[in-house]
């Protein structure tokens, strides 16, 4: 079933957390919303499943109208952060949950209630926790229960808010790949709300970048990584450097520095603002020229598989830290001290206009 | 489960306290405070519950169920035993509903409520029955209109209850807003959001969670309601067989001389408090044990 918002706006007082959004998720994806805390993801998450109310716009789900329809009848699965199951009932009773406070008409018998239940269990790999309480499982279990509870009662959407933002790292990673095959299983249209980058380039279909309750931009992962449309996105998506200065021919010119690159959309003289990626500096230990940025080194990291260099800026750049990821041949071949003064050679730069 | 569990929790610092050199406190700091608070139980507490069981006995077995059965003795039990089943009920739907509303909801006048809710403890009960007495009185707002329909309030039963009512007002909202608060509403948001309605939602998941804060307060609200004295006395009136709770009975006999029967019902009031403690023992130790379970 596809989800539609349109011009959804909210505010808490004085502060907004949607402002005019308008957004289509497509039948049968699994979309992320992505972005820092207090951005909105997790507000537009509850409107859409009737936890909240906006207060203008409306939630299409299916083409329908929902913006006035109550929570109980929206049909919607929602897993909570810190999962929210029924501390006094078993698993088992949990996910029978949504089944049994079905109206007397449509209530399935207690032994179809208790194959589906088990089938589900099952689907979640945890059919042996049945009889067990909530407290006496680990968070991961607890989360993947809450998804069999709020997958019983055949849902036409799949709402979770930050599912694995309570989860230590490993258990996290594993979840991750977890419910992306289980959502190539069910195709059953979702979204998922986070703030961790990684998560949502992982597992999404698409996923829609969000800050201060607006949409910065949406993609496939691969979009959004490659493409990035606003500095915003840009800058959430992965270390980053950054230099301010202006358009100066071919070129950005940074105090009396230059960086080289080819911007052809913006017109001589134009303020901007020019991020590289920490993989796409490189050092340059001889200092003639104004070609590049100079800096001095403050520590070499080399432990893992790629070194890091971390840098502080001088001259036009003071004040300004920048961090390198060079091969570990490249560093050697360097042989960096601290508190040498080298120069940044951006291979790759991408410009924004200020 | 803050009120329930409270006393119970401090065994295991306790321990690593007393079994660590670094925090353990000289013998005899340990040894003074130890018998400062037996003395004063044994003096304040224990000492006054064994002499009503005494003085009750004094003339024998004879005079004290002798006192007990008298009809007016029988018609306080009655009266104090209608207060508490009319004033828990209530109270009881009443302290749901506040702190349901004040944990689970938003709205205009919240904290003024909370403020409200604690007026029973904070007013003295003299002045609460006095309140009652200027409303529902002779001369009070409502009295003449009250006569011309032929309805007594004070110096009757309807007094005595809605006294008794006002005074236990807070027990059981008390317990459970605490207790509600710290539960969140996520597990409600979860039941509405798999379809159950506004009552599924309270039978199948907020009352299990919190029944025995409720319990507590339960107990609470009933072991004053029983034993309320001030306030009642003001709206009563001490109609002998009429208007006369089991406090007031007490009063009336001491202040006959008739020390003995005065005892024997006070021993009641006792009995009625120890039992009161053990159910309340009980349901902290059950709430402990629901906890282990649930967290």
């Amino acid at each position: 079933m596809s989800i539609q918002v349109q011009n959804i706006h909210k505010a808490f007082g004085d502060f907004v957390a949607l402002g005019d959004v308008s957004l289509d998720f497509p039948t049968g994806e699994l979309v992320a919303l992505l972005g820092p805390s207090g951005c909105g993801k997790t507000t537009l998450l509850r409107i859409i499943a009737g936890l909240e109310s906006a207060d203008g716009g409306r939630v299409l789900l299916d083409g329908e109208d929902a913006s006035d329809t109550h929570v109980r009848e929206r049909h919607v699965g929602f897993v909570f952060q810190h999962y929210a199951l029924f501390r006094h009932m078993s698993v088992f009773d949990n996910v029978a949950f949504g089944l049994r406070m079905k109206p007397r008409s449509q209530r399935p018998s207690e032994k179809a209630i208790r194959t589906k239940v088990h089938d589900l269990l099952k689907l979640v790999q945890l059919d042996w926790l049945a009889d067990r309480f909530p407290a006496q499982l680990s968070g991961g279990q607890r989360q993947r229960i809450a998804l069999a509870r709020a997958l019983a009662v055949e849902p036409r959407v799949l709402l979770l808010d930050e599912p694995f933002g309570a989860l230590d790292a490993k258990v996290r990673k594993e979840l991750r790949r977890w419910l992306r095959r289980l959502h190539d299983e069910l195709h059953i249209t979702s979204i998922f709300v986070t703030h961790d980058q990684e998560e949502a380039l992982e597992v999404a279909d698409r996923v829609v970048l969000m800050d201060h309750g607006k949409v910065e931009q949406i993609g496939t992962p691969e979009e959004v990584y490659r493409h990035p449309a606003t500095p915003f996105v840009y800058g959430f998506l992965g270390a980053v450097n950054h230099f301010s200065g202006h358009v100066d021919g071919q070129s950005v010119r940074v105090g009396d520095e230059v960086l080289r690159h080819a911007a052809p959309d913006l017109k001589h003289g134009d303020e901007v603002i020019a991020f590289a990626r920490p993989h796409e500096l490189d050092i340059v230990t001889d200092l003639a020229g104004t070609d590049g940025v100079p800096a001095r080194v403050a520590r070499v990291l080399s432990f893992g598989v790629t070194a890091r260099v971390e840098l502080d800026g001088l001259n036009g750049a003071t004040g300004q830290h920048f961090e390198v990821e060079l091969t570990r041949e490249r560093v050697e071949a360097l042989a960096l001290q601290e508190g040498q003064t080298v120069r940044l050679h951006p291979q790759r730069l991408r410009v924004f206009a200020r | 489960m803050a009120g329930a569990t409270s006393l119970h929790a401090g065994g295991d610092v306790a321990a690593r306290f007393e079994n660590r050199a670094a925090t353990r406190e000289p013998a005899w700091f340990k040894w003074m405070l130890i018998a400062v608070s037996l003395t004063f139980f044994a003096l304040f507490l224990l000492m006054p519950l064994i002499a009503v069981f005494v003085e009750a006995l004094r003339k024998g077995w004879d005079t004290y169920l002798a006192a007990l059965i008298e009809p007016d003795a029988v018609s306080a039990i009655k009266l104090t035993l209608i207060a508490a089943v009319i004033a828990v009920p209530l109270n009881l739907t009443f302290g749901v509903a506040a702190a349901w509303a004040i944990t689970k909801f938003n709205f205009r006048g919240k904290h003024l409520l909370i403020t409200l809710i604690d007026l029973p403890f904070s007013v003295s009960p003299v002045v609460a029955g006095l309140i009652y007495v200027l409303v529902f009185g002779a001369q009070g707002w409502f009295g003449p209109w009250l006569q011309g329909h032929d309805v007594k309030i004070i110096f009757a039963v309807p007094g005595i209850v809605l006294a008794t009512i006002f005074v236990t007002f807070p027990f059981i909202a008390r317990e459970l807003i605490p207790l509600m608060q710290a539960q969140g509403k996520e597990e409600e948001e979860a039941a509405v959001v798999l379809g159950a309605n506004g009552w599924q939602t309270f039978w199948y998941v907020t009352l299990p969670n919190i029944k025995w804060g409720l319990m507590y307060g339960v107990i609470l609200c009933n072991a004053r309601a029983m034993g309320e004295f001030g306030a009642v006395s003001v709206v009563s009136g001490h109609i002998r067989g009429l208007t006369n709770t089991m406090p007031l009975h007490v009063e009336i006999l001491y202040n006959e001389y008739q020390f003995a029967a005065a005892f024997a019902v006070a021993s009641l009031l006792a009995l009625l408090a120890l039992v009161t403690l053990a159910v309340k023992t009980w349901v902290e130790y059950q709430a402990t044990k629901a906890k282990d379970v649930t967290e």
